[in-house]
């Protein structure tokens, strides 16, 4: 059997960054796996700018931001493999993998980094009632006919979701000639970063319905209308307030899902609520020497914060690789209070925490003027000021080391709260 | 001039062609749609029956058992992935626990091998998440679970690959009886057929009616499905049905071959294309499916879906020759247990044809084999064998379940291959998966598009009209 010091799986930006950074803290035998035939993942097709204001302090394209990480990739020898499915990971660091050129093959690797990305939620997912015509696609897939195989899916378009893709599609579907009736949000509030909503709604003055849904779908062979209703507080459907939208299409963009298939069959701990790995503050699964970073791990907005994770989690493989596993005298949990969804990382190792953890999470709701509060047991040890929090943007804190050596106890709550101003 | 000409290729239809297709006789297969088995076949429960359902003495409950029994061998021989996992009726209440009896006895007179009643505790121990309420259960062995839609597939397939004529997007709009027999004209031209045999599903009535009064019509009855994630393919390990009642044998929660949990259907009258779903047949669905298996997790649904039972008044299968119209046989009402009685329908069929004068001589050489390639099922050995004949089978292009370019190419060479984004589908479960095509759709329609000679935009999700694609996006002058 084949041995690397390394394993990543998955060539999007989570992949590249994990293998740049654990090259450039020494390993070098790197094999990296990517099931596509070009590496640089979703990004690909991602062809809209506002990529790499944090990493690179300018304004990418999304092909543009990958090419900077493919074109370091390429000063480097890792080895890359594209058109390579991954079939299995094993708790032994094993990874089976399949490709054209040399079939099934089974490689051993001193650490793994699990970079596999996500995918979108579908029509079924959310069971959106009516006919099962065509013309009724993810805003993703929508993306990519457009962006990757230059082909038009539709002329009139109603978007269901406002999450980041959909919105961006609503730009795009509308400078390629389409007419964008509407966007649909089942929420009272967008879940999609403020800045598309400004630049790829309201700059083309297409309508976003809050606290809106789609009742019904309409069409024999193709899309013909869609329904769309209010819905109450409690998201079920008002009826009387349905109003009816001819179009030929109807993108959903309601959510993305980390695609941890891999993950739950190697065996690690799973968190219901990132519906990705448990992880540890380096980025570790329950399984040592098993890392996962960037959208297999938690959805993110931005793709610079999934780069800096996924160093973050190339550089602990390389240690692991290097000295060996991680070892702490006390483990704290992380807990999730009022108004927070999820926390990533799930555990911090006190021993292992060093300077400092960086704690993302999101809120469930809109926040102005407000705070959010870490307590160990019932004392506070943290308080972080915030102007505006959203569901849609990914909060972030940074816990220093010597405060969390203060925790009594083995967890701490991170809540989120209204505040004075 | 034929000697028989089948109209529908449905389950039936199909099964008609196979069994007639070791004769020595012309035979042909009309079919409305762009692809076989597009109607009541596709969009069912997808299990055999035991049999104990139909009343003694009618048509339905002696070619139920004859037909599940004909299944299995049939499955093997054609490589229709067959699973037999029994099942068990449940009873809440006094009025079921009564009914569970009238269902055994019935099961036993139609001949179902093994029937047996279960205390709710026992019943409890097979299925650990059968709900507490249950105070009684009938164990019925024989039910199994079939691909229905690949199971039609695999009798077409062979019985083209045994010289049956496969039309398909070829709808009957004239019959008309000539003096051998009959013409039927189609938008393909006219043919012509000594009998005919139609298995037009939904439309059988108005098929009929092309030629002659029919005695019987067609009431179809709708019913709504989920399909959930393989996370809860395991919730359950046999097909769990409730009493049955007037409109059907109730909502059943049941693991599928492809790994999957089926939970529906519910019965409601309808048009006979009428597939949608609505948000009160899906609540139906739940509602009653929790009382079976409380924990089903329905966030875990990747698809709704609807089919038409194309059921008559006649509270039995319509297996006979026209009593207007000789030389015109019917398989028709063909509801619940359809698909568990398909081969045994059609070997009454062919018997009453051959009573009227079809001469059943075997053929010297009839192929009765079909395989085809499943990676996902394939150990890695036999996997680098197929990939080092052609390493297309190597690149997976349905991530969720597996399914390589190889599998695509070879469904795209089978006797009838698909024309649509979802005949690929159906063929080798490319976007069947959790993410229903999302990452894959683009691929297999680029696949389809440059296999077929034709643009991407020329290649449609279904039937013609069912565009996926409008054209190319604006290019750059140059």
């Amino acid at each position: 059997m084949r041995e690397h010091q390394l394993v990543v799986v998955g060539g999007g930006p989570a992949g590249l960054s994990a293998a740049l950074s654990a090259w450039e803290a020494g390993v070098t035998d790197i094999l990296l796996l990517e099931r596509d035939k070009y590496l640089g993942g979703i990004l690909n097709q991602c062809v809209h700018n506002g990529f790499g204001l944090h990493r690179f302090k300018e304004e990418l394209t999304g092909p543009e931001y990958a090419g900077r990480f493919i074109d370091l990739l390429e000063s480097t020898a890792v080895q890359v493999k594209t058109d390579a499915m991954v079939l299995s990971v094993a708790p032994d660091k094993t990874v089976r993998y399949v490709s054209p050129d040399g079939g099934c093959q089974t490689v051993r690797a001193g650490a793994v980094v699990l970079a596999m990305g996500c995918r979108e939620r579908t029509r079924g997912a959310i069971s959106v009632p009516g006919a099962r015509c065509s013309g009724i696609l993810t805003a993703g897939a929508a993306q990519r006919f457009l962006n990757i195989e230059g082909q038009m899916v539709g002329r009139r378009v109603v978007i269901l979701g406002s999450g980041d893709i959909g919105l961006i599609m609503a730009r795009r579907m509308t400078l390629e000639g389409a007419k964008v009736l509407a966007c649909v949000e089942l929420m009272p509030y967008s879940g999609g970063l403020n800045r598309n909503i400004v630049q790829c709604l309201q700059d083309f003055d297409i309508p976003l319905y809050l606290s809106h849904t789609v009742t019904n779908i309409i069409g024999e062979k193709r899309l013909e209308k869609v329904v769309v209703s209010a819905v109450d507080e409690g998201r079920r459907p008002i009826p009387g307030t349905e109003r009816t939208f001819e179009c030929d299409t109807l993108l959903l963009s309601v959510g993305l899902l980390p695609e941890n298939e891999l993950t739950r069959a190697l065996g690690a701990e799973m968190d219901l609520r990132t519906n990705g790995a448990v992880v540890y503050e380096n980025m570790e699964t329950s399984i040592p020497g098993i890392f996962a970073c960037g959208n297999v791990l938690q959805v993110h907005d931005l793709v610079d914060f999934v780069s800096e994770e996924s160093a973050r989690a190339g550089a602990a493989a390389a240690d692991y690789i290097q000295n060996g596993g991680t070892t702490s005298r006390r483990t704290l949990r992380v807990e999730n209070g009022d108004a927070v969804t999820y926390t990533v990382p799930q555990r911090i190792r006190l021993d292992a925490a060093g300077e400092g953890v960086q704690v993302f999470f999101r809120v469930n709701r809109v926040f102005g003027t407000s705070a959010v509060t870490v307590a160990a047991g019932e004392k506070r040890i943290a308080r972080f000021k915030r102007e505006h929090m959203a569901p849609g943007e990914m909060e972030r804190i940074f816990l220093p080391g010597k405060l969390l050596a203060l925790a009594e106890g083995d967890t701490i709550t991170v809540s989120a709260e209204e505040a004075e101003a | 001039m034929q000697d028989v000409i089948i109209i529908g290729c449905g389950v039936a239809g199909a099964a008609c062609a196979y069994r007639l297709s070791r004769f020595r006789l012309r035979l042909t297969v009309l079919e409305a749609l762009s692809d076989v088995a597009g109607g009541t076949t596709k969009a069912n429960s997808a299990i055999l029956h035991a049999g104990y359902d139909p009343e003694p003495d009618t048509k339905m409950a002696r070619l139920n058992v004859e037909g599940v029994r004909m299944a299995e061998e049939i499955c093997a021989k054609l490589d229709v992935p067959y699973r037999k996992t029994g099942s068990l009726v449940l009873a809440f209440s006094r009025e079921d626990r009564a009914l569970l009896r009238t269902l055994l006895e019935r099961g036993e007179k139609n001949g179902v091998a093994g029937l047996g009643l279960l205390s709710g505790d026992e019943a409890r121990a097979l299925e650990p998440e059968l709900s507490g309420a249950v105070l009684e259960a009938l164990l019925a062995p024989s039910a199994a679970i079939v691909n229905p839609w690949e199971y039609a597939l695999a009798m077409a397939e062979t019985a083209v690959r045994n010289g049956v004529e496969l039309r398909r997007s070829c709808p009957v709009t004239a019959i008309a009886r000539e003096e051998e027999g009959f013409a039927v004209t189609t938008p393909q031209g006219v043919f012509r057929a000594r009998y005919i045999i139609n298995a037009a599903g939904v439309h059988a009535d108005r098929v009929h009616r092309l030629i002659g009064e029919a005695s019987f019509t067609i009431r179809p009855a709708k019913g709504e499905y989920y399909l959930l994630d393989k996370s809860e393919g395991t919730r359950v390990s046999r097909v769990i049905f409730q009493c049955p009642g007037p409109m059907g044998k109730g909502v059943l929660v049941s693991p599928t071959v492809h790994g999957n949990l089926i939970v529906g259907p519910t019965a409601e009258p309808s048009g006979p294309e009428d597939t949608s779903n609505t948000a009160r047949g899906l609540q139906t669905v739940r509602e009653l499916a929790a009382r079976s298996v409380p924990g089903v997790r329905f966030r875990e649904n990747i698809r709704n879906f609807a089919g038409v039972r194309a059921g008559s008044g006649r509270g039995d299968f319509i297996i006979e020759e026209s009593p207007t119209v000789p030389g015109f046989f019917n398989a028709a009402g063909i509801c619940s247990p359809g698909l568990s009685a398909a081969p045994a329908i059609a070997d009454e069929l062919t018997g009453l044809l051959a009573e009227k004068g079809l001469p059943l001589k075997e053929k010297e050489s009839f192929t009765d084999t079909r395989r085809r390639v499943r990676f996902h099922d394939l150990d890695d050995r036999a996997r680098n064998e197929l990939i080092a004949a052609d390493p297309r089978y190597g690149r997976v292009v349905c991530r969720c379940e597996t399914v390589t370019e190889g599998e695509i190419l070879a469904c795209l060479r089978a006797p009838i291959p698909p024309a649509s984004v979802n005949g690929v589908k159906r063929r080798t479960g490319a976007g069947m998966g959790r993410c229903q095509g999302g990452f894959c759709g683009p691929r297999v329609q680029e696949i389809l598009a440059r296999e077929l000679g034709v643009p991407p935009a020329a290649v449609p999700l279904e039937e013609p009209g069912s565009y996926i694609l409008t054209g190319e996006t604006k290019e750059a002058w140059s």
